[in-house]
């Protein structure tokens, strides 16, 4: 995904494009209104985050240009405590949804998804591997003409299999990719999601493999 | 408050007191004047009596043939028989010489002629009056003098005297009864509007600090401008020190964000599981930290709108649902399904600051996420409970621990069954702040159904 983060706060932008870019994101980052334009011209981007308070001009107006355009990326706003009243506000002038700074990343992440999830309509965002074809944002599996809708878990264990096929990703790294906002997980909660999507996977030439000692891995039989 | 403030007496006492006081002194004046104004009237009726008397008898003295004649006349000593039963004495005398009376009827030495000499004196066990004049005569050429002096005693003077003093006595006490009763009226109404000020004062939450408005008489209007200046003062430190809340967290939070992003990042470089545990306890730490500043942002926020309480008209059912989608995301996290349970009757609005309402459910909706099993459902549910409306979180986890429902909504207080999940102890303080704000209650409980769960429901009054 392509993501332009429109905040002036140096510290701030860092850790979100940092945060980003850990999933595999690519994330442009403006710090001022003018630099924005210019990306959003030039560049085509799934989703944009917007602060409100910007060197060069109030971010609601970056906003409302932007829909008069008709440019379709989603937009979630990130809003100050002393914008609390103006939150509906910024729904009424486009914006997909909002998140008040300062925030947590599992919030930021999950709401980005949901945006992507809700604006993608129709439009597939297909991944292929071997015989199963795999879409993120409708949280679909499909094994054949078998689709199976998945749970966020599963969807996010999933994700990360197929993103490298044949890769071997070790009980660990999968929690900690999964649950890292989660208090007492153990490492074992990773077979409960593993043997979920086994089950879904029944039959397809696509499999999750157990490779003792190391981990798992997503390959074709 | 006001009981154990009272200290040295109530104006409202002194006021009457002083009053009253006022009233008897003025009463007992009226008496004393009015009863010594009798007595002279009285005496001087006497006095004018007997001086009648005496130039009666005085006129009556002539000279025939050389001598001196003497011929009483009646009306001399009745005019004095009708005024009371006081007996009459008198006595005659020629110079020095005593002719007819009463001989040891004390008299003056030395009467003078004209006006009749008055004077007072105790005579055979009585108290009397005596009135003496003298007259000069030619008798025979040489001058003599006759000294006629009627007395009477007091005892019909007294009696009027004690009469009028009843009397007098009477009116100075219906005086004073009418006066008291016009002073405390007075105190009364004097330290009204004082009594007024006091109930709207303490009428009044224990975060509404607004200037006080209503009317006051003149005299107050200092003592009004004082509690507003301290209001206004109190006022200004409560949201600096808000400032410095919201100010604090937001400058907690930004770094704390940077840190947990390289944490992350650290703990996918490293293999070693203690050093894996290490870090995974710095990013759970990071994460209790950014929470809590998080949620003392929105107590303050909270608080200060609590203070300054925006009233529209908020629709149950629409704040359930507004409140579920934002948090829709998060329970997604979890794999926990968000469901929502409209009322039966639709419609259901209170009266209230729907930013506040809405963080007050989000709070709770935040903590049935935190706290119940992945996979698991968590019911938002409005319904009606005769004047409240009620919006209920249902979960399927632990519920809350039962000993200590009391102590749940205290600041900073956790349940001792939370071990492991990220929280401040302030999500419950925040929703019930604002359920009081609205006149309503926080009820916190457990589900009595198999599995259990906790069930936080906010009661508010519906319009």
């Amino acid at each position: 995904m392509r993501y332009l983060l429109v905040e002036d706060n140096d510290q701030l932008a860092r850790a979100v494009s940092d945060r980003l870019s850990l999933d595999g994101h690519v994330v442009d980052r403006a710090a001022d209104l003018g630099t924005a334009d210019a990306f959003v011209e030039t560049g085509d981007y799934d989703l944009i985050l917007l602060d409100i308070m910007l060197p060069d001009g109030d971010g609601r107006d970056f906003l409302q240009a932007h829909r008069r355009a008709q440019r379709p990326t989603p937009v979630i706003v990130l809003t100050a405590r002393s914008e609390v009243s103006d939150r509906v506000g910024v729904l009424d002038l486009g914006a997909d949804d909002y998140i008040v700074k300062p925030f947590d990343f599992a919030e930021l992440e999950a709401r980005c998804r949901a945006v992507l999830r809700r604006r993608s309509g129709g439009a597939s965002n297909l991944q292929r591997f071997g015989d199963v074809a795999f879409d993120p944002l409708a949280c679909t599996l499909r094994v054949g003409d078998r689709e199976v809708q998945l749970r966020t878990r599963e969807l996010r264990l999933f994700e990360i299999l197929i993103g490298a096929p044949d890769q071997v990703f070790s009980k660990s790294k999968l929690v900690d990719r999964l649950f890292s906002h989660d208090a007492d997980v153990t490492e074992n909660a990773i077979e409960v999601y593993i043997g979920r999507l086994r089950r879904h996977l029944s039959g397809a030439r696509a499999q999750i493999v157990t490779v003792r000692g190391l981990g798992y891995r997503l390959s074709l039989t | 408050m006001i009981a154990a403030l009272s200290g040295p007496g109530s104006i409202r006492r002194r006021l009457i007191i002083q009053l009253l006081a006022g009233a008897a002194l003025l009463a007992l004046v009226v008496f004393v004047i009015v009863r010594g104004y009798a007595r002279d009237l009285a005496a001087e009726s006497q006095d004018n009596i007997l001086a009648a008397s005496v130039t009666a008898i005085l006129d009556s003295v002539s000279v025939r043939d050389g001598a001196l004649q003497l011929d009483i006349p009646y009306s001399a000593f009745s005019m004095l028989g009708n005024v009371s039963d006081d007996r009459v004495f008198y006595a005659v005398s020629h110079g020095p010489r005593f002719i007819t009376g009463y001989e040891d009827l004390p008299v003056p030495v030395d009467p003078r002629t004209g006006a009749p000499q008055f004077g007072t004196a105790v005579y055979d066990g009585a108290e009397i009056r005596v009135a003496t004049a003298a007259r000069r005569l030619s008798v025979a050429g040489r001058p003599e003098v006759v000294a006629v002096s009627v007395a009477q005693t007091r005892d019909g003077l007294r009696q009027t005297l004690t009469r009028i003093s009843r009397n007098v006595a009477g009116f100075g006490l219906g005086f004073f009864m009418l006066a008291a009763a016009l002073g405390v009226f007075t105190a009364r109404s004097a330290t009204l509007p004082l009594r007024d000020l006091a109930v709207s004062v303490s009428r009044r939450g224990p975060e509404d600090l607004r200037p006080v408005e209503a009317p006051v008489p003149e005299e107050m209007t200092p003592l009004v401008g004082a509690l507003n200046g301290f209001m206004g003062r109190l006022s200004a430190a409560l949201s600096r020190s808000e400032d410095l809340i919201a100010e604090a967290a937001h400058r907690v939070r930004t770094p704390l964000a940077t840190v947990r992003t390289q944490a992350e990042i650290t703990l996918r470089r490293v293999d070693k599981p203690e050093n894996r545990e290490a870090v995974r306890e710095m990013i759970r730490a990071i994460d209790e930290s950014s929470r809590a500043a998080g949620q003392l942002l929105d107590h303050a926020m909270v608080s200060f709108r609590s203070e300054h309480l925006q009233s529209a008209e908020v629709g149950l059912d629409r704040l359930a649902s507004d409140a579920a989608d934002r948090l829709r995301p998060m329970a997604d996290l979890r794999d926990i399904a968000l469901e929502l349970c409209p009322a039966a009757e639709p419609g259901l609005k209170v009266k209230g600051d729907a930013i506040l309402l809405q963080s007050a459910l989000l709070n709770l909706i935040d903590n049935a996420i935190k706290y119940a099993p992945p996979d698991s459902d968590v019911i938002v549910r409005v319904s009606r409970e005769g004047a409240y409306g009620t919006v209920a979180v249902e979960d399927a986890g632990k519920g809350f621990p039962p000993e200590a429902l009391g102590t749940l909504t205290t600041r900073f207080v956790r349940g001792s069954n939370t071990l492991g999940v990220v929280g401040s102890g302030l999500g419950l303080t925040i929703a019930d702040e604002v359920a009081r704000a609205h006149g309503g209650h926080l009820v916190l409980g457990n589900l009595d159904r198999e599995g259990g769960g906790a069930c936080a429901r906010l009661h508010l009054p519906l319009l």
